[in-house]
């Protein structure tokens, strides 16, 4: 996090697009899905994952490869993840709402689901991870300068490992939406970026949860970089409120289905306990 | 036949990772003056040759004798060799490992690190390999003036130099090992 440390007020000398506005980026979405939809009809392959080339993100400009990727098959060490055990993970990093003397601002959610496999086999015992804004927006980090509060009970930061079932679970509170520079008026639907791992190292992801029905979804060029609508849907949470609880928190629902894996997973892949 | 799922998509990781996945001595996968201990370390450039200043990188590598570690530890060191770590770019766009050179996990496999790259900007994550200097094999051979991308260049003082273009001139080759099925 040093590495980012600028003196406040230095200039942002990021790429800023702010002069364009939302309605040229939301044509440029809408002529990518519509070229998208008429592939498929065609008989264009599902395209099941983002475009790493999608302009109406502009930052993706200089940062997606030119070239096809390799297509390779995973050899020795990529038939592996690296596995994580008790000791990587305390069992209160799974509370966001309990890591400060006081209690965070915003509403109380629990967030639970289950880690599968492309073939529907859970991942068990393996590391999962999240980062969120606060309820007003705003992350704890240097670069953040939405001039939103930071809550002084509030990091946005978790982890928790999988239980034998693939089960997560994670208290926190809901993110509020953010704005960016990608354009004029350009922002973000509420999220909580999430990070896995499988037991192939070829089946690590990172990818973003939302909320359902945000008004924000058709605006985004990141939630848009995934030209397949119901590939898009796979990010949204549903309400659960089997999962609510009484007078306490509301409840989401969100399972994540990382790739298959290359190779039969034995009894002996299972990590061993630490200490 | 078991039933198939569809695959979560990826999303990119952002600008605002650094508070959260970086995390103490993350980077430092052996202590230093471990025998055998080697810097694995370069510059992540874009497509317009400038640096990137946030990626993140992680690394995979098997022990120099070839075993590959199966246990956690990975998050909380303690001086145990684990083969895996997570490193961030600098504002030059600079990352460093301290790490063992991976052995020969199986008779005739060239030895590498398998890496994953995440930036802002990138929609998803991209994989690559750092193969040690000298290896050979079908999977090189087969990418032609490009295999230079994937090789880890040995400087004077023994690291193990590896950049990463993300587009453009000497783009580096990245691997689709087919996780959202056949591509069109
Ligand atoms: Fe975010």
């Amino acid at each position: 996090m040093t590495d980012h440390d600028e003196p406040r007020g230095a200039p942002d000398t990021r790429l800023d697009q702010a002069a364009e506005s939302q309605a040229k980026i939301t044509a440029e979405i809408r002529a990518i899905e519509a070229d998208y939809r008429a592939g498929r009809a065609a008989g264009r392959p599902e395209e099941l994952g983002p475009r790493l080339d999608y302009p109406p993100y502009r930052s993706s400009l200089l940062r997606h490869p030119t070239k096809s990727q390799h297509l390779a098959d995973p050899e020795t060490i990529e038939l592996f993840a690296p596995v994580f055990g008790e000791r990587d993970v305390s069992p209160v990093e799974a509370d966001l709402t309990v890591q400060h003397l006081g209690e965070p601002i915003g509403e109380r959610i629990t967030v639970r689901g289950r880690v599968l496999d492309g073939d529907a086999r859970p991942v068990r015992r393996q590391l999962v991870e999240i980062w969120q804004a606060n309820a007003a927006g705003r992350y704890l980090h240097k670069r953040d300068r939405h001039p939103a509060p930071l809550d002084p009970n509030f990091t946005g930061v978790g982890r928790t490992l999988t239980d034998d079932d693939g089960w997560y679970e994670f208290q926190t509170i809901k993110p509020g939406p953010y704005p960016w520079k990608n354009h004029y008026k350009a922002w973000r639907p509420a999220h909580i970026h999430f990070s896995l791992f499988g037991t192939d190292f070829t089946q690590r992801l990172v990818t973003q949860m939302y909320f359902p029905g945000d008004p924000l979804f058709p605006l985004d060029p990141i939630y848009q970089t995934i030209p397949d609508s119901d590939a898009r849907d796979r990010l949204v949470a549903s309400y659960d409120h089997d999962l609510t609880t009484h007078e306490w928190a509301t409840g989401y629902r969100w399972d994540i289905v990382l790739t298959g894996t290359h190779r039969t997973v034995f009894e002996q892949d299972r990590p061993e306990e630490d200490e | 036949m078991t039933e198939q799922l569809e695959p979560t998509p990826g999303q990119t990781v952002g600008p605002f990772f650094g508070f959260a996945l970086p995390y103490p001595r993350g980077n430092e996968i052996v202590e230093p003056g471990t025998p055998g201990a080697v810097r694995v370390h370069g510059t992540v450039t874009d497509g317009a040759g400038q640096p990137v200043p946030d990626a993140l990188l992680e690394i995979w590598g098997a022990a120099p004798s070839g075993e590959i570690v199966r246990t956690g530890g990975h998050l909380r060191r303690d001086g145990r060799f684990t083969g895996w770590g997570r490193a961030e770019t600098d504002r030059e766009g600079y990352y460093w490992f301290r790490t063992l050179e991976p052995g020969v996990t199986e008779p005739g496999a060239a030895p590498f690190y398998a890496v994953t790259l995440f930036a802002r900007g990138l929609p998803d994550r991209l994989f690559t390999r750092a193969y040690l200097p000298g290896a050979n094999g079908a999977f090189l051979d087969a990418l032609g003036d490009r295999r230079r991308t994937v090789m880890c260049e040995r400087e004077p003082d023994g690291a193990l130099r590896f950049d990463i273009r993300m587009q453009g001139e000497g783009e580096t080759v990245f691997l689709d090992f087919g996780g959202y099925g056949p591509r069109g």
